[in-house]
């Protein structure tokens, strides 16, 4: 919790993250998470224990704790990326509460189209696809207009100071700093109630970060419920409503 | 939504060896499922049991709701027209080599009824264009094609009828990785555009990740493990899934 505390206006939540207001748009309920290595002698690693976090619309909510802690880990639960040993991620999607944890792979693929974003700090596209598309296929996915997808993509591309010679280049040529802009562009475009944010500014300049500040704020206003991790304090301590306290497990059993 | 094929049960021993042994699998429209799994792993055996191509020793496959290894013959056949396609790891098992790519193409719209030859040639010469052959080329015979070419042209062949469902063997397999991820994108293209649902086995993994919605690993005849494609490559329970995982090249 020590640096948490640097931030100025941030008030870190209660244990049972109970802090939020309203109905949650995600929450988690005795969330854990060991992995099995099976490679490795069966030997099991404990990450997550009894994770309780709850963050309604409009807020945004920055996971604090050291490295290894499992803050990445926890994202990559709260997005169905990971399974969960036990309990349970609870996301509010097309009126009711879908659990990511059990739900079927197609139900949860739908939360992802509508419902729940994330923006991994990496970018994993197909090979040959254009910046361009690879913003504007979400868009298209939750059915908008193939023109005005890409009309929004180029747009929101251009905001993050992406020059518009090389949205209809495939990313995989970028400097790591520009595929994490067509990441972030990625992830904002669809306006999603849920965005898990990893990272968002890790390689970016003074100008892009302030970019990205203001579309958190813009997402937040919007009603977005957004969790994020932020190395970077000063960006965190402007964006992040509270902190969650993400505990390092002890040895493993 | 209800499933498009459901099977269950399905059983098939070559001698003392399982090449499945209990398998169930549910696809819906517009799902793309991967199968993937070890030379040897049954994952072949699947695709041709759920095609029709092989009869399993017990379970059964129901398309639609009809059973399809107790429909006959002819009834399977006139799925394979019509409802079905199959994409051949090797081009030339899918493609008649004598005939030209035009006439590949538009044989299946004829098997499926079609008459009028103009509009059989312009329809030939539109799906040439989707998948990226040079319709100047029409009436040349695929074996003067490159093989990643043939194999455009036996997945044109294959979609013109506007199939549901689509069985696809290894169809990246023994083509330049350039080649690959041109037919990857074409592939993923054309699902999302027609609604396709897609059986795809293969064992290349990263094509799996991109294509693929759901995955089944399979092993010694068994699915170990099955679910999202990403949960399953990223966060693999079943040892044998570590194992393929980790010993995946990254690029």
């Amino acid at each position: 919790m020590s640096k948490a505390a640097e931030g100025r206006p941030i008030q870190p939540s209660a244990p049972g993250g109970a802090a939020a207001i309203g109905r949650p748009a995600i929450r988690t309920e005795g969330l854990s998470k060991d992995f099995t290595l099976h490679l490795q002698g069966g030997i099991r690693i404990p990450v997550l224990r009894d994770v309780d976090l709850a963050v309604a619309p409009g807020e945004c909510v920055a996971l604090a704790g050291p490295s290894g802690a499992g803050k990445s880990t926890l994202m990559r639960c709260l997005y169905g990326n990971y399974g969960a040993g036990s309990g349970h991620v609870w996301v509010r999607h097309d009126g009711r509460e879908v659990d990511i944890t059990s739900a079927d792979a197609r139900e949860v693929l739908a939360v992802r189209r509508d419902t729940l974003g994330y923006v991994s700090q990496f970018l994993r596209v197909i090979p040959r696809v254009p910046t361009q598309r690879i913003v504007a296929e979400p868009l298209m996915a939750r059915g908008a207009p193939a023109d005005q997808a890409m009309a929004q993509a180029a747009a929101l591309l251009a905001r993050l100071n992406l020059p518009a010679a090389l949205h209809g280049l495939p990313p995989a040529t970028f400097s790591g700093g520009e595929q994490q802009r067509v990441n972030l562009a990625r992830g904002f475009a669809p306006g999603y109630p849920v965005l898990l944010l990893d990272e968002p500014t890790a390689s970016l300049d003074a100008a892009n970060r302030e970019v990205v500040v203001a579309l958190i704020a813009e997402a937040k206003r919007a009603g977005t419920a957004i969790i994020g991790i932020f190395h970077d304090t000063e960006v965190r301590d402007r964006v992040a409503d509270r902190l969650f306290e993400v505990a390092p497990m002890q040895d493993a059993a | 939504m209800s499933a498009l094929m459901r099977a269950s049960g399905l059983q098939l021993h070559f001698g003392k060896v399982a090449a499945l042994d209990d398998v169930a699998l549910e696809i819906h429209p517009g799902e793309v499922v991967a199968i993937v799994g070890e030379s040897g792993s049954g994952k072949t055996t699947l695709l041709r049991v759920l095609a029709g191509m092989m009869a399993p020793q017990q379970g059964r496959v129901l398309y639609d709701g009809q059973d399809v290894h107790a429909m006959g013959e002819a009834a399977r056949r006139g799925l394979m027209r019509s409802d079905w396609g199959f994409v051949h790891q090797n081009p030339r098992d899918g493609l008649r080599l004598r005939v030209s790519a035009g006439g590949n193409v538009g044989e299946r719209l004829m098997a499926a009824g079609a008459r009028h030859y103009g509009n059989i040639r312009a329809e030939a010469t539109e799906w040439l264009k989707r998948v990226e052959i040079d319709p100047a080329r029409i009436d040349d015979m695929p074996q003067t094609f490159s093989g990643g070419m043939q194999q455009r042209l036996q997945i044109a062949r294959t979609l013109v009828t506007r199939p549901r469902l689509v069985f696809m063997d290894e169809p990246t397999g023994g083509l330049d990785v350039s080649v690959q991820a041109r037919l990857l994108d074409l592939i993923r293209a054309l699902v999302a555009e027609l609604g396709l649902a897609v059986l795809i086995v293969t064992h290349d993994i990263a094509a799996a990740r991109l294509l693929a919605h759901r995955m089944l690993v399979m092993r010694h005849g068994q699915v170990v493990e099955q679910g999202l494609t990403d949960r399953v490559l990223d966060d693999p329970q079943h040892p044998y899934t570590q194992l393929l995982v980790s010993s995946v090249l990254a690029a």
